[in-house]
């Protein structure tokens, strides 16, 4: 099985090179991802059949690379084959989609040669069975997506997305660097001999701190999540739909191997640590998706959101850990796994559809879309299908796992800590703002897109994407259907991962009665989504029948009515930004200091009115902004070092050397 | 017998459900009327009018995308499906597990997101005016409702509607702090979600306050007919929902014999008729408030769900 896998990820290595050659060529990007296609559906349904059918085993792998002493071990266990399978869904996804999309690249000799090995980093990520591999890995994720990120360099905003993505990364790994180096103080690089040590609690702590920070900081936790609205709206499209609904799961496995599997037991105020991060990232997430007017950028700010609830998931399951409450902890632990799975669905979708609206309109600004349900009406479906989903809304598959999440809320008043007893209420009341938040979002999303009436003229000539691109977004809109009506087969294919990470599975699923979800126990909670979106239907079927049988069924097109003031001009529509000036109105004076400003010219003055709407990002503002003007200060005065003589700098290198034994020697 | 009671039950609750809804707005409308000394419209009137509706020709408009045409029989679907979840007169629905509260409150967010969806599809200015607030309203009333639901489901001890009915009954249940602000804070969420007064106002057109109204000003014929039956469902729904968990009194329980189910009914018509006439009394001893202020309304909602919750959570007994 892993050898298997191991090939695949050196197959996908392999092409990275050849990428360089064939992006010089015509039909290059085709052969190119035709290769990473075959590639991760292999990784895919290897670590599928893996994690369904020998879920306890656990095969290993040495190769004599990476450091001499250590060589590079991988490990193919239940929390890994799980990754693995939603990284090459998505990664196979992604390159289906680019199959169509990546013909009309300008400069594919700067996205192809770093798209397999990106698909190769985050492979070896999840399958890495020792720091030094898990760490080079990591960092070659996060330099062959940043390489695709300034691929359009042309553009300054690219480039300083970039440069903000760069600093993040690094910032990141420094975090991962310093937790790995705690955990081998005793123990060595090798997983396996740090899950034998046993760090004392302090150690474990601050390891779970710096994990929380590296991996958070990759995955998109507020406040750390300055750089990923940025960077993730800069890459091609299906880039983007790889970094967003991926790669932040990549970190969130980081997150999960360490502080769940090599970690021992929690201590309880980790807990509280974790949802006190991830309750704000995904409400606030969801606000500034709300602010936003670059659908691409809406998608990534809804990505911060997506990943809160996944990490309020982990802290609550992290909360029951402690207290001993294990099969609680298996719920939520579940929760957020589904989450992890479902967001990857969804959110390449919509990065996808989001793709197929750049590519046949040259437009990510909203203002200037609309009624592109009429010329990409397949796209438009299949974006639908996602933004119900991300709306967790049923019968799809984003309210399953949000519902499995409140389930376990619902629990909570069975932990004896008082913390506890006060956060989590509100962390709950957080998650459910959330959703009301992404409801209104998705709204706006696809009714000022794909409604309406065309606000632009490239928005009138659009036309439909290529079969490739719709495909994969069809392929992905039906897995957000099953995974949304059968959530039992899921969350039973999920029991192996929650039985090595939280030592107990929820309940079996399959074989109750109508494939009915029973998280707890019966008569608790149980929902159906199969007999909902079959109830649904038929009660929708039976009414259209039987009011065309019996009532009417004639229709006649008139101009729109507007209660009798239609308006030829499109600009008279409600725009993105007026659609979110209630929410902006009651929420954002606060959270984002929001302030109108209106122009009234005077009477008879042929100057327009104006209004100008000011958002600020508070958190740039307090944590980014003070902390880039302290390094440039400090590095203002370094300066003068960068002038001085050769004696003066061999002075200064002998002061360091007596301090450092200075050091060595206390 | 079992299995063909428990589907006749069923079946009986959706039609019942389906019937009762235009009555219930009927009833609400008449009881209005004659408090402001008019003699208003008879209680059939909503009947008249829906089936005037579906004879009718649609008139679609120019621009109308499928979506707009399809989006009448999803709200539909999916505002009868919860509709007929909420126990009315008896506990026993055989398909009651298929979604519990928080499901049942989805599903009527599904309705709304499609609803609001709707508004914007013609492309016209009171189309978007109505989206943009309606989501507005619902960040707030959607929170604030499963909110509620989790402070009640947590001293039930269940999601399960039949289940926190049943415990209701109960005597197990006593004065709890927790459920009197859980009351309050439904019944103000109720009042929002199906567009009353001081929200909305239900009887208004063309008003640049209007919410509900402006989003479906483009239908007309056979889908506005079904756009109102559903928000007459929607209204029954949550005066259903309001009995079946602070008026449980009288309820049949799953096994209860033909009596039983007889009183039951009685009863539950008796709760509609009480609660209709209170919300009659409460619309028209108050004023419409203007749009910036309902999130204070709301809010308040919202805070007393989040004290009702966090009581649960620190005292079992409140």
């Amino acid at each position: 099985m892993i050898a298997a896998a191991l090939w695949s990820v050196a197959a996908l290595l392999a092409l990275a090179p050849a990428g360089v050659v064939l992006a010089t060529r015509p039909r290059g990007s085709i052969i190119l991802y035709g290769g990473c296609l075959i590639a991760t559906s292999t990784l895919c349904v290897t670590a599928l059949s893996d994690l369904l059918f020998f879920p306890h085993l656990t095969p290993s792998a040495t190769l004599p690379i990476g450091l001499p002493w250590l060589g590079a071990h991988f490990r193919l266990d239940a929390l890994s084959a799980f990754f693995l399978v939603v990284v090459n869904l998505g990664g196979a996804a992604a390159s289906l989609f680019a199959l169509g999309y990546g013909r009309h690249e300008v400069s594919p000799g700067r996205v192809l040669p770093f798209y397999p090995a990106y698909l190769a980093g985050m492979n070896v990520v999840v399958l890495a069975n020792d720091a030094f591999s898990f760490l080079v890995a990591w960092e070659f994720m996060s330099l062959t997506s940043w390489a695709m990120v300034v691929s359009h360099h042309r553009e300054a905003e690219n480039v300083r997305a970039g440069y903000v993505y760069l600093l993040m990364a690094s910032f990141g790994t420094l975090a991962l660097l310093l937790a790995f180096g705690l955990l081998a103080s005793g123990a060595g690089y090798d997983f396996d001999a740090i899950r034998a040590s046993h760090p004392s609690a302090a150690l474990s702590s601050v390891v779970m701190i710096l994990m929380l920070l590296g991996a958070g900081s990759k995955a998109g936790l507020v406040p750390l999540h300055a750089w990923l609205p940025l960077a993730h709206p800069a890459a091609p499209s299906h880039v983007s739909g790889l970094m967003s609904g991926v790669m932040t799961k990549v970190a969130v496995y980081g997150f999960v191997r360490i502080v769940f599997d090599l970690l021992p037991e929690p201590v309880w105020w980790w807990s509280m640590v974790v949802l006190l991060v991830g309750g704000p990232s995904a409400t606030l997430g969801v606000l500034y998706a709300l602010m936003q007017r670059d659908i691409k950028r809406v998608l990534a700010y809804s990505t911060i959101e997506n990943i809160g609830i996944i990490f309020t998931g982990l802290g609550l399951a992290l909360a029951f850990k402690a207290e001993g409450l294990d099969w609680v902890a298996a719920l939520a632990f579940t929760a957020a796994m589904l989450h992890v799975f479902n967001h990857a669905l969804f959110k390449s979708l919509l990065f996808f559809g989001a793709g197929a609206v750049l590519g046949a309109t040259g437009e990510r600004d909203m203002e200037k879309l609309g009624g592109l349900i009429h010329r990409m009406p397949k796209t438009a479906f299949a974006v639908l299908v996602g933004c119900v989903a991300i709306s967790a809304l049923p019968p799809f598959n984003g309210f399953v796992s949000e519902w499995l999440t409140f389930q376990a809320i619902l629990l909570s008043p069975q932990l004896p800590s008082w913390g506890l007893k006060l956060v989590i209420p509100a962390v709950g009341g957080l998650l459910a703002l959330a959703a009301a938040f992404a409801a209104a979002c998705f709204v706006k999303l696809y009714g000022i897109s794909f409604l309406g009436r065309p606000r632009s003229d490239v928005a009138a000539s659009a036309h439909e994407t290529d079969r490739f691109s719709l495909t994969a977004m069809l392929v992905l809109a039906a897995f957000c259907l099953v995974a949304g009506i059968l959530p039992g087969l899921f969350i039973d294919a999920l029991a192996p991962v929650s039985k090595a990470m939280v030592g107990n599975i929820m309940p079996h699923q399959v074989g109750l009665q109508w494939l009915t979800i029973v998280p707890i126990a019966e008569g608790r909670s149980s929902y159906n989504g199969l007999l909902v979106f079959l109830f649904a239907a038929f009660c929708g079927t039976a009414a259209a029948s039987a009011i065309h049988r019996f009532a009417s069924d004639r229709l006649r097109r008139a101009p729109a009515w507007d209660c009798g003031y239609p308006d030829p001009n499109p600009l008279i529509q409600y725009s993105a930004s007026s659609f979110s000036q209630p929410i902006r109105r009651v929420f954002g004076s606060v959270i984002f200091a929001a302030r109108e400003i209106g122009e009234m010219p005077p009477p008879s003055s042929p100057v327009p009115a104006r209004l100008h709407v000011e958002l600020h990002d508070l958190i740039w503002d307090v944590l980014y902004a003070p902390i880039a003007k302290v390094i440039g200060f400090a590095t203002d005065r370094i300066n003068i070092l960068q002038f001085l003589t050769i004696r003066r700098y061999l002075t200064l290198v002998f002061v360091a050397l007596i301090l450092l034994l200075l050091v060595v020697a206390l | 017998m079992n299995a063909l009671g428990d589907i006749l039950s069923q079946g009986a609750q959706m039609s019942l459900v389906l019937g009762l809804a235009p009555l219930l707005t009927g009833f609400v409308r008449k009881v209005k009327a004659r408090l402001l000394r008019r003699r208003g419209p008879p209680l059939l009137q909503p009947y008249r009018d829906l089936i005037r509706l579906m004879r009718k020709d649609v008139v679609l408009a120019d621009n109308a995308s499928w979506l707009f045409r399809v989006i009448p029989y999803l709200i539909f679907a999916g505002t009868w499906v919860a509709a007929s979840l909420v126990p009315t007169f008896g506990n026993g629905l055989l398909f009651s597990w298929t979604a519990d509260l928080i499901a049942i409150i989805a599903l009527l967010g599904s309705a709304r997101f499609f609803q609001a969806l709707a508004g914007m599809d013609v492309g016209t200015a009171f189309g978007g005016i109505g989206s943009s607030r309606e989501v507005m309203i619902a960040s707030l009333a959607e929170p604030a409702m499963l909110i509620t639901v989790f402070s009640v489901a947590m001293i039930a001890g269940s999601t399960q509607l039949p289940n926190v009915a049943e415990f209701m009954g109960s005597d197990a249940v006593g004065l709890r702090v927790s459920l009197g602000m859980a009351f309050v804070a439904l019944t103000i969420v109720a009042l929002a979600e199906n567009a009353r007064i001081p929200v909305d106002n239900p009887a208004t057109h063309l008003e640049l306050t209007m919410v509900h109204e402006a989003m479906v000003l483009e239908y007309s014929g056979r889908h506005l007919a079904l756009i109102d039956l559903s928000s007459q469902l929607k209204l029954l729904l949550y005066v259903s929902l309001i009995a079946c968990v602070f008026l449980p009194w009288g309820t049949a329980a799953a096994d209860a014999g033909v009596a039983r189910l007889v009183l039951g009914a009685l009863l539950y018509f008796g709760k509609l008729a009480v609660l209709g006439f209170l919300l009659a009394v409460f619309e028209t001893s108050i004023a419409k408030m203007r749009v910036f202020r309902i999130p204070e309304f709301l809010g308040a909602a919202l805070m007393l769900a989040l004290l009702a919750t966090l009581l649960r959570f620190v005292s079992g007994s409140m």
